[in-house]
């Protein structure tokens, strides 16, 4: 495990930059974890998808289908790719603090 | 995605290295790309599990236990008495080579280490060495050699670039089953903690919620809820698939990716509309969740506790028998394993079609039917309305997913349903469909990111034969009967096939089905037009 370290945030992270400990995450990880992802400012539109998914995931411990994330935002998927390069499961998700899904996806 | 493009991917040098297969040697930080990383320490904690570390196979130090020899030494001896089979798989073979090109991985990579009869090789020479007279004797003259941290470290990358597809047992004269060859490696690198993430995390998650992904029931049944409500926009009727139902007659199982990940999501919606079009007395289960079982591809200990749900569910709701979605190796498990693993289930019934009266008297011992086998059946017996013409903008091609062929030979009523439910229907070359089909290499725990390069160079014989029905038959979607494979064959086919879509079969039946009461359908099941708009075609 490797720690992150950007201005005054420091954080756990996995291989591919996920962090370990989701209960730390604030709105600071998060700007930080958007560098790592290309995004090098979080707009009102990140903050929408960001948001969404950090309730979700409160709420029901799991990250959302893809198709629900886009319906409740109302971005479409291409949207999504654009706010997020590398997509929802590896963009979106690491910058809201949510752990990678594994298994059959 | 992969650095490299397919024209450089293909440049693969079937040139053995020079140096002396025995001595091995792996530079893991020159092969990022193909393998994957190891076990998070919480997994290994949670299961039980021996040496939970961090680590990399990338460090020099894998951190292994002092006594780490003696330990790889009688968890082998422990295994050979446990399993006659692997004795004969460790003796039998006379290394004659049928099998060598026939491994996916060995094709696209072109590294002899992946020919299955070396792979093994790499297992056999230890067992030589340490177990037979002959190797006790004369050492490497007879096939031995000795057990080193590097051969450690060959078994972790190339037991885990493996499949266990068993396209090569198909061609072993002696039907040596190399997955169990692979199975038996991976057991013996749990015993000093050498495993890795991507198994043991939906491992861990399906000990703790009944499901890889970790979905809780709530989440479960919000997941149901929102794709039924999908659903209702394409087709004008609601859903309300009963959860945890006791007293049904069927439980339907299925993998935890079709209620979570396109396009599986899909195929879900298409088994919910065949159960309400037939009105089938079936229940789902929010903790019999996933009949996925990444146990298989770890230890005999974790598929057993995985699979232990499945009958304990059934006997809990009182259903009478079960019914399986369209998942891969979850078909291996419940044909080949599960009935002595945690069976017998004779608390429940033969299964019987409630529609039609036929007895399903394959699954008399196990009492789980495929759902293929199911809906083949309604369709020869006419119980279905459908339209084909639905699925008309579709060409479509069929990938056998490698357990439910292999393991089931489950291998004409997914072709039957196929046809039933579509007009344009092409086969691959014959030698890559069927019992020879070629694997979409992100099984067995393999489809993560960071092995992207090898799921791409495993990939390349199912991507060349899909291609080449893209080409010469302009099929647009190839349809398949397994989670991983819906999760896997997208990147391939954009890789080696760009243009053909990934769809389930129940999918294209959901597309097809005329249920009672619908509004005209516009759109497919994904909420696109059913007559694609000019520009579109043009892509394809």
């Amino acid at each position: 495990m490797a720690t992150f370290t950007q201005g005054s945030v420091s954080i756990e992270v996995d291989e591919d930059g996920f962090m370990q400990e989701p209960e730390r995450w604030n709105e600071d990880v998060a700007a930080a974890l958007g560098t790592t992802e290309g995004v090098n400012e979080l707009t009102e539109n990140h903050w929408k998808v960001v948001n969404y998914l950090r309730e979700y995931y409160l709420q029901f411990g799991v990250a959302p289908m893809i198709r629900k994330l886009c319906k409740q935002t109302g971005f479409q998927l291409k949207e999504i790719y654009e706010l997020f390069p590398s997509g929802p499961a590896k963009g979106a998700c690491k910058v809201a603090g949510l752990p990678k899904p594994t298994g059959c996806v | 995605m992969a650095e490299k493009s397919p024209q450089e991917l293909i440049q693969i040098d079937f040139t053995p290295p020079p140096r002396n297969w025995m001595n091995p040697a792996v530079d893991f930080e020159a092969r990022r790309g193909t393998w994957s990383y190891p076990a998070a320490v919480k997994n290994l904690d949670y299961l039980g599990m021996p040496n939970p570390r961090e680590w990399s196979p990338t460090d020099l130090d894998w951190k292994l236990p002092p006594n780490w020899k003696q330990i790889i030494h009688d968890g082998f001896e422990d295994l050979l008495k446990k399993y006659r089979s692997l004795k004969i798989f460790m003796d039998i073979c006379v290394r004659c080579g049928a099998c060598a090109d026939k491994c996916h991985f060995y094709i696209g990579s072109g590294d002899p280490k992946n020919m299955p009869v070396l792979r093994a090789e790499l297992l056999r020479s230890i067992y030589r060495q340490d177990f037979t007279t002959m190797g006790r004797i004369f050492g490497s003259l007879a096939g031995g050699r000795e057990l080193t941290e590097e051969v450690l470290k060959e078994w972790y990358y190339y037991f885990f670039q493996c499949t266990e597809c068993r396209r090569c047992s198909v061609y072993c004269p002696y039907g040596i089953d190399t997955a169990e060859v692979t199975m038996m490696a991976r057991e013996l690198l749990n015993l000093v903690g050498l495993n890795i993430n991507w198994i043991l995390e939906p491992v861990a998650n399906c000990q703790r919620t009944g499901n890889h992904l970790g979905i809780q029931p709530h989440t479960y049944k919000d997941n149901v809820e929102f794709l039924c409500d999908e659903l209702a926009d394409v087709t004008g009727i609601k859903l309300d698939p009963p959860i945890n139902r006791k007293g049904a007659e069927v439980l339907f199982v299925i993998p935890s990716a079709d209620y979570f990940a396109d396009p599986g999501t899909y195929t879900f919606c298409g088994y919910l509309m065949l159960f309400e079009h037939i009105g089938l007395d079936y229940t789902l289960s929010s903790y019999a969740s996933d009949g996925g079982n990444f146990g298989l591809f770890n230890s005999v200990e974790n598929l057993k506790r995985l699979n232990w749900k499945i009958y304990q569910e059934a006997r809990r709701l009182g259903v009478k028998w079960i019914l399986g979605g369209e998942c891969g190796h979850m078909w291996r498990v419940m044909h080949q394993y599960m009935d002595t693993l945690n069976g017998p289930a004779d608390f429940l019934e033969v299964p019987r079609s409630p529609f039609t009266g036929t007895v399903f008297s394959n699954t008399a011992s196990t009492k789980m039917v495929h759902i293929c086998e199911f809906t083949s059946d309604l369709l020869r017996h006419g119980k279905l309305k459908l339209d084909k013409s639905r699925n008309d903008k579709y060409r479509v091609t069929f990938h056998d997913s490698c357990n439910p062929a292999r393991a089931v030979g489950l291998l004409e009523e997914p072709r039957y349903v196929l046809k039933n439910v579509c007009n344009h229907f092409f086969e691959m070359p014959e030698n890559t469909i069927r019992e020879h089909t070629f694997c979409c290499a992100g099984g067995a725990g393999l489809g993560n990111d960071e092995n992207m390069e090898m799921r791409l160079r495993g990939g390349l014989p199912r991507g060349n034969a899909l291609r080449w029905v893209r080409d010469h038959n302009d099929v647009n979607l190839m349809t398949c009967i397994c989670a991983i494979d819906r999760a896997t064959l997208p990147p391939l086919a954009n890789y080696w096939a760009p243009g053909v879509e990934i769809a389930g079969i129940h999918e294209l039946v959901g597309n097809a089905l005329i249920m009672e009461g619908e509004n005209e359908r516009t759109t497919d099941l994904r909420g696109l037009p059913l007559v694609p708009e000019k520009e579109e075609q043009g892509d394809v």
